[in-house]
């Protein structure tokens, strides 16, 4: 997500940077790009101006002028900028202490309202809780079935009824309390801000289950409209957050900022796909990182809390600073990361990858990925543990099983054995070696109950792995120097 | 009232804010061109017709402000001119695939249109493609039973592609001279979900049916990102029109002047509601008066 905006920045900085010194001339020309660039991101106009002017008080005041390297003075201070537009903090869902906590979204037709009840019920029930869905959209055909559907396949409850729309939210909330569900979301119609009677209709149905958390569900492809739609909004709901939905296309959600700004409210969750896993807290100090092309570091490594098993990723490092890591290890750690969702996604929370992001096909990666599975899955446990015993006639047996040629498994068996050189030396600090528990406490590690403990912001790191490897594997994991082709 | 409903452009409203200036100075155009941006038309097309419009009005000699306002909406409108805007159903049966992201409208459009269609006598088949998001078919049943038209479809998670053939293959038996495809929402950097459109593209013209339509549906409120979608949609599945949808809105699609521009693709349909008869034939003097006034 965000790429395009991401690599606009990257143009407009590379030019300051190759500039070194900074007149007003110049600033205005920076100024009159970023403009550009976050206007085709949908970012609303008048939040692109208060954005400029920010931008240029703080270029022309004394942070700039003096210092060594201007070009980078500007991006931090266009990164600062947009942090602080984003929200810097997210919100905090908390439970109420009776429970069930009410949640209620709302929105625009076909903003995704529906797809993102069902996502988050599931998110709750990640959180250890037990939600009840309530289908309150008796307007769209079918859309009560479609929840029910959903719900279904996250093992939900779903609770309708076949009266209007307030009374099924009331039922629904009572029919929580009944089942001892400790969490209750009112899905809603959708509705166009210009029609009072549903504008209308929304804040009764909110008045008469008082939600703890309401929700304004946001297409991250709209356009300018966006503030003012949230705005009319907030009138009648007052809702707590946004859920920026279909950021898996590329659609650069400017609409992100511009209701910050306007509304004051942040967005609290990103949703980007369709499968009902595709959802998470939305971070808004990583989207302005993000949007200035250095990588989504911290989501990263959240998912590999969550998917790395811990015990298979602790051996495979022991096995790695012995230097025994094998193909067996490097196909559970492709395993391991395909389970942290589609290769697009991951690829683009990778600093770098975003700035080459348009030739980045993810759905190819994961072709490749299949071909080096197929490749290393034809070959025995001997071959996978001593590739170098591959001679040309175990190469030619390789292939035909896999359905690969044999050059390709010469490159593999060259490139892992280029890699497990990285390993060895990348872990060793400057005194050698240090156990697991000496490194953590030396870097402020902590302990998390879902997965093994990480390095806190210590650069790119993943579990069980460290920084340089996780470099050098992820470099791999974009497979570019392993051309099938 | 306009078939735009009582709502009024958020460009109108910006307008206003122009018209309401009593000195007429060079600044004027910043104001035009931060009205179109407000409506969604883009940087570019914007730096276009403000380009285009200034020389006009040199040229025309002209000063007054509604003089300026009648050029751009000339220009405006005149940019929007196509001569392919007939929908195609020359061969029996035609295909119209209806194609676009999640949440735009496409099987309410369906609905429609068979409705229509239905009121002209016409015998209409629609195909329920979209196997993937739940209760999409129950959705499509709603309407086609609005329109008492047949709705063939497969199981949940099925191959659309089959559901097409099987549609065409009906449509053919029981001469029907229409088979209305609806698919899956996808978002277009997808590309493997970009292939199945074009395997249901292959896919349904393998027996009688001859596709004559691949309309992309857009939702007004889109943003620049409809530029991004009418190129990749068109690359994977040769649209050959859009749909432009939820216009009874303030947002009235400013996108589509770039699509026009840059992908020569013609808006065919205009959806204006959520009632069964809010669709109609896309009139350019109608949409940017609409978009003025």
């Amino acid at each position: 997500m965000f790429e395009n905006l991401t690599s606009r920045f990257d143009g407009i900085i590379k030019k300051i940077r190759s500039k070194g010194l900074l007149g007003p001339e110049e600033i205005e020309e920076v100024l009159k790009e970023i403009r550009t660039a976050l206007l085709d991101a949908d970012v609303n106009l008048k939040v692109v101006r208060a954005f400029q002017e920010k931008i240029r008080v703080r270029a022309l005041g004394e942070e700039v002028s003096g210092v060594l390297n201007p070009g980078q003075q500007i991006v931090k201070i266009v990164s600062e900028e947009l942090t602080s537009i984003l929200g810097g903090e997210s919100v905090k869902i908390t439970f109420a202490p009776k429970p069930p906590t009410v949640v209620m979204l709302a929105g625009l037709q076909g903003s995704g309202k529906t797809t993102t009840a069902a996502k988050l019920a599931k998110w709750f029930k990640g959180q250890g809780r037990n939600p009840l869905l309530v289908a309150a959209d008796l307007a769209r055909p079918a859309a009560v079935d479609q929840l029910r559907t959903l719900g279904s396949q996250v093992g939900v409850p779903v609770f309708s009824e076949m009266s209007d729309p307030i009374a099924v939210a009331e039922s629904g909330l009572e029919e929580a309390r009944r089942l001892g569900r400790d969490v209750v979301i009112c899905d809603t119609a959708g509705r166009l801000t210009i029609d009072e009677l549903m504008m209308k209709e929304i804040g009764e149905i909110s008045e008469a289950i008082s939600p703890h958390y309401t929700f304004l569900v946001v297409d991250a492809m709209i356009g300018q409209e966006a503030a003012s739609i949230a705005e009319t909004f907030h009138e009648a709901i007052e809702y707590d957050g946004i859920i920026l939905t279909k950021l898996d296309g590329d659609a650069r959600g400017g609409a992100a900022l511009s209701i910050r700004e306007v509304v004051g409210k942040p967005v609290t969750f990103a949703s980007s796909g369709e499968k009902v896993e595709d959802f998470e807290i939305f971070h808004p100090d990583r989207l302005a990182s993000r949007i200035l092309g250095m990588g989504d570091i911290e989501t990263l490594i959240e998912k590999a809390e969550e998917t790395f098993e811990k015990e298979k990723s602790q051996a495979a490092m022991e096995r790695m600073l012995e230097g025994t890591f094998t193909l067996d290890d490097f196909l559970d750690q492709l395993h391991q990361i395909r389970k942290m969702g589609p290769i697009s996604n991951v690829m683009g929370m990778v600093p770098g990858v975003a700035q080459t992001g348009q030739q980045l096909d993810g759905e190819a990666e994961e072709r490749r990925i299949n071909r080096l599975e197929g490749i290393i899955q034809s070959m025995t446990s001997l071959e996978r543990a001593k590739p170098e015993i591959i001679d040309g006639s175990r190469r030619a047996r390789i292939a035909q099983g896999s359905g690969t040629q044999p050059a390709e498994i010469s490159q593999i068996v060259k490139q892992f054995r280029e890699m497990k050189k990285m390993m060895k030396k990348a872990p060793k600090g400057p005194k050698g070696r240090k156990s697991k528990k000496q490194k953590n406490r030396q870097k402020g590690g902590r302990t998390s109950n879902k997965g093994p403990i990480v390095p806190v912001k210590k650069g790119l790191s993943l579990p069980g792995l460290g920084e340089d490897v996780v470099k050098e594997k992820l470099k791999n994991l974009d497979l570019s120097d392993l051309d099938f082709s | 009232m306009s078939r735009f409903g009582r709502a009024r452009s958020s460009f109108a409203g910006n307008l206003s804010k122009v018209r309401s200036r009593i000195e007429i100075d060079e600044t004027i155009w910043e104001d035009i061109e931060e009205a179109l941006l407000f409506a969604d038309v883009g940087v570019n097309t914007t730096d276009r017709l403000i380009a285009k419009v200034r020389q006009l009005s040199r040229e025309e000699e002209v000063s007054e402000l509604e003089d300026i306002l009648s050029i751009l909406r000339k220009e405006m409108t005149s940019s929007l001119e196509s001569s392919s805007r007939k929908l195609n159903q020359e061969s029996s049966p035609s295909v119209w695939l209806f194609v676009g992201v999640n949440g735009v409208g496409k099987t309410t459009t369906i609905g429609k249109i068979a409705n229509q269609k239905k009121s002209l006598g016409q015998k209409v088949v629609l195909a329920a493609g979209d196997t993937f998001r739940a209760a999409a078919v129950e959705q499509l049943k709603q309407w086609a039973g609005l329109s008492e038209s047949i709705v063939i479809n497969g199981s949940e998670g099925a191959d659309p592609s089959s559901v097409v053939f099987d549609a065409v293959e009906h449509a053919a038996s029981k001469g029907a001279g229409l088979v209305l495809v609806d698919t899956a929402g996808r978002v277009h950097t997808k590309s493997n979900l970009m292939e199945e459109l074009q395997k249901i593209r292959r896919v349904a013209e393998k027996g009688a049916g001859t596709v004559t339509e691949t309309l992309l549906v857009l939702d007004a409120t889109t943003g620049q990102n409809g530029l991004m979608q009418a190129k990749q949609f068109t690359e994977a599945a040769e649209v050959t029109g859009v749909v432009l949808t939820k216009l009874d809105g303030t947002s009235r699609g400013g996108i589509i002047f770039a699509i026009h521009e840059e992908l020569g693709i013609p808006v065919k349909l205009i959806g204006v509601g959520e009632g069964i008869e809010d669709l109609f034939p896309f009139d350019p003097t109608e949409f940017v008066n609409a978009l003025f006034d």
